[in-house]
């Protein structure tokens, strides 16, 4: 039978695309990939700032001798290792993501953009201001 | 897993991201550094307790887990994803990362709720 002209002829297999293959450590090469990935990391310093907060109120829930014990541990070299790592991550999830801000909200005054040091500046003042309240209410009447 | 759960996970994510900006460096600082090395004079159990049994600080404690653990489940899945360019796992590594965030958050309300 003839094919009418016109349409299309499809094959079984599609055609092979070309993709280059990427190795598992493309993030190696260059500074801001590694940045990245870093930044990308940080997500589990977070995590593990908050499993430190959970288990200090389990200790809080299971009476003054399980707190004790567990401010005893904190106190612990390879635990202070930890919250050190964490902190220094932490603290590099906080700064990355206060200077996305002005990536994400172009400021215009009489038409003209601010700078982008002047739109995160804001959020490092609100972040000493929140870090000294929570601090005040930890330490107040104690 | 459908692209409409984006948007929502996204949200959360977000949000953990801020809530984990401005509170947990204070968090640790204090309670895994200041404190235990005796930098701040380190507060007592009871008025930990008293401060703990006011709901409202059990409101911003479960805020404080919750929010940032979905922050990580969001950033650890697309780390796995693009860094170790594990793809081809991504309904277990979606299980994974939301189901920890939930397991997380459902655990921080029980142990807070049942400080009476």
């Amino acid at each position: 039978m003839q094919q009418p002209i016109n349409v299309p002829i499809y094959t079984e297999y599609h055609p092979r695309w070309y993709r280059p293959r990427v190795s598992v450590y493309w993030w190696l090469g260059q500074w801001r990939y590694l940045k990245f990935i870093l930044r990308e990391l940080s997500s589990v310093f977070v995590a593990l700032g908050v499993i430190l907060t959970i288990l200090q109120v389990r200790a809080l829930r299971e009476g003054s001798q399980a707190y004790a014990r567990f401010q005893h541990e904190l106190q612990t070299p390879a635990v202070i290792s930890i919250s050190l790592i964490t902190l220094f991550f932490v603290v590099f999830h906080t700064i990355t993501w206060f200077n996305l801000t002005p990536r994400a909200m172009a400021v215009r005054v009489r038409g003209k953009r601010i700078p982008e040091w002047l739109v995160a500046a804001p959020n490092y003042a609100m972040w000493i201001v929140v870090s000294g309240a929570v601090t005040w209410l930890v330490l107040r009447g104690r | 897993m459908r692209e409409s759960n984006e948007a929502p996970l996204w949200a959360l994510f977000s949000a953990g991201g801020v809530v984990a900006a401005f509170l947990i460096p204070v968090h640790l600082f204090l309670f895994g550094l200041a404190f235990p090395l005796g930098w701040l004079p380190t507060p007592g159990y009871e008025h930990m307790l008293t401060l703990v049994r006011n709901p409202l600080v059990k409101i911003y404690l479960l805020l404080l887990c919750s929010l940032p653990l979905f922050h990580w489940a969001h950033r650890f899945r697309y780390t796995l994803y693009d860094g170790l360019k594990v793809k081809h796992l991504n309904e277990l590594i979606f299980t994974f990362c939301y189901g920890g965030a939930v397991v997380g958050t459902v655990l921080a309300a029980y142990l807070l709720w049942s400080i009476a």
